[in-house]
């Protein structure tokens, strides 16, 4: 199995609304990580790179370890009863699953968007938004905190359309609003890697597109990994595109190839990777 | 339709005919079967409503039996009542509500089997069983016969424990485990993710199931008998000797009833309508309650 890194490309820094503060966007490694849920290993020996300030998406049919990867990174893998993790995944170098680690610490650093919008029913939208301050136990003064909530809200391109009903509760929005209350509140925390789980699998094309757009503009300030089980998707919204499969099912998903976007849509390595993007499985 | 054609989707007449009249035999048979059931509850009410309303009076409400010969009132039994389930509830929700929490959130495997077990056990306690139980916990400490409001309200925690306890877990597991997951995935602790979205997103259903186990034991009268005890004077104290309650008072009232007996027994009747009225309160505000705080949950 080979595994291939993206192009290194310039970033630049879109014009977005305000500067971003922070900590910056870090990288996160995996090497040779294996994931168990209790005897069954679900993920087989994956090393990849998730490159700082670029999208990377995770491909692939279903079952195949993307989302179990995926929630590796944040030491979410872990709140299922039975599950375990082997090799290494470091973030900016530093072992996450390390002795002495905190997993809650991780989890700050790591933010994660669900597949389905789940703001917080008891919560208003500006609760919401300043939720992961007021679960981290951070006191910070109402017009710091008014501050944090309207950055973030911005940055999820939301302020406009719930600026004047902050108080509303945050269900009282349609799916798309809720999605993006739900970035906005990953983002007031200010991870350095933002992991999305089939963010807009939920969602209707125009709110879809919303999001998309919005992913673009986060990775200026942000490492994003994206699951999708939408391939367009991948192809339209991402930088570096990494192809899980499984050889047949009971086996544990692998990762096939991994490479820069356009590559893996026009002429990936891998005959199975071929096969996946033009549909001919999947 | 083409001339000719047979209409296809209507009914032959004969089975529509057999059909129509089962669904109407079901429906006279589930409607009398409901009937039937409303029949004890309706008869009781209505018993106890014409019964005890010729005992209530001013008087029923604001004097004790003290030192009463004919008459007197309940006011005693009524403030006894409210203090024993008062502090029984007082018990029994932290405890109750913990227990919960440590099934739903923490409990695994072998313990939390065990616990669950047991705590389908309690829920079958009789409750003179609790009543001696929490006698004999304090002839430890304070000699035979002792008589305190207190030991009443221990024998009623240990009734109402399980209830709140089972009805607790219910609602808990009802919590959406996105939710806990959201508030894991922005690095909140687990403890903090109970108090502060677990809790407050079951609030409404938690109060329920604590209003309803308080309803469930505030009628008990077997192992009051044994614990608080019956007197006649006023006490609030819940620390300080023998207190009345309207369910033993409705049961002393018409064992012993005074020389106008009939006067007595009004007095017993109104005692069972107090306590229905107020079991009949303490459900609508658990309704009230619920519709006020609940979260739609998507």
């Amino acid at each position: 199995m080979e595994t291939t890194e993206g192009k290194p490309v310039t970033g630049t820094s879109s014009g977005g609304a305000a500067a971003p503060s922070g900590r910056g966007a870090k990288t996160i490694e995996a090497r040779e990580v294996n994931l168990f849920y209790g005897d069954f290993q679900a993920v087989e020996n994956v090393s990849m790179r998730i490159a700082p300030n670029k999208v990377t998406a995770l491909i692939g049919s279903s079952g195949c370890g993307k989302t179990t990867f995926l929630r590796s990174l944040n030491r979410m893998h872990e709140l299922t009863p039975g599950a375990s993790v082997s090799g290494e995944i470091t973030l900016d170098g530093e072992d996450v699953y390390g002795a002495g680690v905190d997993p809650v610490q991780v989890r700050r650093l790591v933010g994660m968007v669900f597949q389905s919008p789940n703001p917080f029913p008891t919560m208003s939208i500006y609760e919401n938004a300043a939720a992961g301050l007021d679960l981290n136990g951070s006191r910070m003064k109402k017009a710091d905190k008014d501050a944090v909530v309207e950055r973030s809200l911005r940055g999820a391109n939301l302020w406009e359309e719930v600026k004047d009903r902050l108080d509303k509760p945050g269900s009282g929005l349609s799916g798309g609003q809720q999605q993006r209350l739900c970035i906005a509140r990953a983002i007031a925390v200010e991870p350095e890697v933002l992991l999305m789980d089939e963010p807009c699998s939920a969602l209707d094309p125009i709110a879809t597109l919303a999001i998309e757009d919005l992913i673009r503009e986060l990775k200026s300030r942000y490492t994003i990994a994206i699951v999708t089980h939408n391939m367009q998707q991948a192809a339209r919204a991402s930088d570096i595109t990494a192809f899980f499969n499984l050889e047949k099912s009971g086996r544990p998903g692998r990762l096939v190839e991994i490479d820069a976007t356009e590559t893996i849509f026009t002429k990936p390595a891998q005959q199975a990777t071929e096969d996946y993007v033009s549909g001919r499985f999947g | 339709m083409a001339p000719g054609a047979e209409r296809r989707l209507l009914l032959p007449g004969s089975i529509g005919w057999s059909r129509r009249a089962k669904d109407r035999l079901a429906t006279v048979v589930i409607g009398s079967a409901f009937g039937l059931a409303m029949v004890p509850l309706i008869s009781l009410l209505y018993e106890v409503a014409k019964r005890g309303i010729p005992g209530l009076s001013v008087e029923f409400f604001t004097e004790s039996a003290r030192g009463v010969i004919n008459g007197g009132g309940a006011a005693h039994a009524i403030v006894g009542t409210l203090v024993i389930t008062g502090v029984a509830a007082l018990i029994s929700v932290p405890i109750g509500i913990m227990a919960a929490i440590y099934l739903t959130e923490y409990g695994s495997g072998k313990l939390r089997r065990a616990l669950t077990f047991f705590v389908d056990v309690m829920t079958g306690i009789p409750s003179i069983v609790a009543g001696l139980f929490a006698y004999a916990l304090f002839e430890i400490f304070f000699g035979p016969g002792i008589r305190l409001g207190v030991m009443g309200s221990v024998a009623l925690s240990v009734l109402m424990i399980p209830i709140v306890i089972r009805s607790a877990e219910e609602v808990l597991k009802i919590v959406p485990n996105h939710l806990r997951e959201a508030a894991y995935a922005l690095g909140t602790p687990k403890w903090r993710t109970i108090t502060r979205i677990v809790l407050p997103t079951a609030f409404a259903g938690l109060v329920t199931g604590v209003m309803l186990a308080t309803a469930r034991i505030i009628g008990e009268t077997a192992p009051l008998l044994v614990t608080t005890g019956v007197i006649d004077s006023m006490n609030s104290n819940p620390f300080d000797g023998r207190m009345q309650n309207l369910a033993v008072y409705a049961y002393n009232e018409y064992r012993s009833p005074g020389v106008m007996k009939q006067a007595s027994y009004d007095r017993a009747w109104a005692a069972a309508l107090t306590l229905i009225a107020i079991v009949m309160i303490l459900n609508l505000a658990a309704r009230l309650v619920y519709r006020r705080y609940k979260t739609e949950i998507r």
